[in-house]
């Protein structure tokens, strides 16, 4: 349970452009346990969205190492399940084509798997729209369509893209509940990039603290909440959250 | 479409706790379409009844207008002479053939540009300058070059379509959220899977736009290519008709045409309706 599943060495990113050269993050250490849900906020142009796709294998970094479960990211990975800000149905597949997506393209579709679909709609409440097109759900139900589809290639870690925040405020707490909910029953662990500092503090066991660009690591905050069966909403309502938030807000030192 | 897209919504009204306003409005709708419709068909047979009755009053010459009871007596003859399903076949063939080339080999040049970004920036000063140039200049080229048969109607039409299709198909390749090929990416997909699963299925409505263009592009070509090299065919009947002063037969020939094309692009839409159904 306890073994590290995702570590970060020394991680760096420039980008080059014609203007000249950009540092977007410097010297990113951190790692991640099995099962553990852990956040990244920083104000935006900070590099966090650049992170996950360093980390998901999108494209190399220009400095350090990405290991995932000890060994070297050069590519996508299957171990590796990535969750957009959009839910990005295809609006041509109906909501099970949609879910086979990830199979079809790395070819894995079986009788088992097509079962495996069908249960998880089935267990997230969305068998009845399997054969529905998505401009036929809500937005909420779209980002759960959305997680199946990620969960159906199996990942180990689920990259989480700012997967929350094309919702409005209330679909989005549901959303939170949800998602989190789910990826506690599958046993994944969870890397969420968030502007949002109360979203990190719900949902997280850590959060991963970045300065605005180059990002480099400002702080890491263990989140220890006194709530029993914690879920993004109940972990709103307890004491210690608005101690976190404020420190999370100092840390973030925004400026208008 | 949308109807049913709100029906379908967990908390759409239902469509059956109608209320009276909402009565009123669905008949509201539907007699705004009933009048549209009469009034369509009132143009047309005001305009072919002053057409016919200035024709008879001698208020225009016939001989130069032409009449509508002419047309239906050419349209007649020409039938009965058997010619005339033989010009409309072999124009509509030659535009069906060139609608269809010139549709499917624009589809591959625009996705052989968006495969390779580098070969796209090399090309297009010259696709600009080709799509700026008129084509039908090219015609006498294409002439000394191929002869004067069918083949030239074909490659006169595709000239004209080629590069509006490719360039339509391309911009909307372009225009496709990167997100959405992410996505695939991040599943391990290919180019060719980003091909397959988004690009082409993420593209219906652009070809279903780059055809409706295409209908009205390849009767283009088709009828300057049979003005310039064709012996038979709706475009040669109306050069024929011009050339010996039957303004019948050229008057016939173009509402033959007009119906044709209509014909045509009716399909595409349909097409449309098939393909979009429920999705877009």
């Amino acid at each position: 349970m306890n073994e590290v599943i995702v570590e970060v060495q020394n991680v760096g990113m420039k980008y080059q452009s014609l203007n000249g050269e950009i540092t977007a993050l410097e010297n990113i250490n951190f790692s991640i346990r099995n099962g553990e849900f852990v956040s990244i906020v920083g104000p935006s142009g900070c590099g966090k969205s650049t992170l996950l796709s360093i980390i998901s294998g999108l494209f190399p970094a220009t400095a350090g190492t990405v290991l995932l479960s000890g060994e070297k990211v050069t590519g996508t990975s299957r171990k590796i399940g990535y969750m957009l800000q959009k839910d990005h149905l295809f609006d041509w597949r109906t909501i099970y084509q949609n879910v086979m997506l990830g199979l079809e393209i790395r070819k894995l579709v079986t009788p088992e798997a097509k079962d495996r679909a069908l249960k998880l709609l089935r267990t997230y409440g969305l068998f009845e729209f399997k054969d529905k097109y998505p401009n036929q759900l809500s937005g909420g139900m779209r980002q759960r369509v959305a997680l199946i589809r990620t969960l159906m290639t199996d990942p180990e870690i689920l990259l989480l893209d700012e997967a929350f925040s094309a919702l409005d405020y209330q679909t989005r707490l549901v959303v939170n509940d949800d998602i989190y909910t789910i990826i506690k029953q599958e046993h994944k662990t969870a890397l969420l990039v968030t502007h949002d500092i109360a979203e990190s503090i719900s949902m997280s066991d850590r959060v991963i603290l970045l300065s605005k660009r180059p990002g480099t690591i400002k702080n890491i905050y263990k989140i220890q909440l006194s709530c029993e069966n914690r879920t993004p909403l109940s972990s709103r309502e307890t004491p210690e959250f608005q101690v976190y938030f404020q420190e999370l807000w100092k840390g973030l030192d925004v400026h208008v | 479409m949308s109807k049913q897209g709100q029906e379908n919504r967990p908390h759409g009204t239902k469509a059956s706790d109608q209320s009276l306003e909402h009565i009123g409005y669905l008949r509201r709708v539907r007699m705004e379409k009933i009048y549209i419709r009469i009034i369509q068909f009132m143009i047309v047979v005001v305009a072919l009844g002053l057409w016919e009755l200035c024709a008879n009053a001698k208020l225009v010459d016939p001989f130069i207008t032409s009449q509508p009871t002419r047309i239906i007596k050419t349209m007649i003859r020409l039938y009965e002479e058997g010619v005339l399903l033989h010009h409309i076949g072999i124009t509509c063939l030659e535009a069906i053939v060139a609608f269809v080339l010139g549709t499917l080999l624009g589809t591959m040049i625009a996705i052989i540009l968006w495969w390779s970004k580098f070969l796209y920036k090399v090309l297009e000063p010259y696709l600009v300058v080709l799509n700026s140039l008129p084509k039908i200049a090219l015609g006498p080229v294409f002439i000394v070059w191929i002869g004067a048969g069918p083949a030239v109607i074909i490659v006169m039409t595709l000239a004209i379509s080629l590069i509006v299709t490719t360039l339509e198909v391309l911009n909307g390749f372009l225009a496709i959220d990167e997100d959405k090929i992410k996505l695939v990416q991040t599943f391990g997909g290919t180019k060719f899977q980003v091909l397959t699963k988004v690009i082409l299925p993420a593209s219906a409505p652009t070809f279903i736009n780059a055809l409706k263009i295409n209908v009205g592009l390849s009767w283009v070509g088709v009828i300057v290519g049979e003005f310039l090299v064709s012996k038979a065919g709706l475009g040669y009947l109306i050069v024929y008709g011009g050339q010996v002063f039957k303004l019948d037969l050229v008057m016939t020939s173009v509402i033959i045409l007009g119906i044709a094309a209509t014909v045509m692009y009716q399909g595409v839409v349909l097409l449309e309706k098939l393909l979009l159904k429920n999705k877009v």
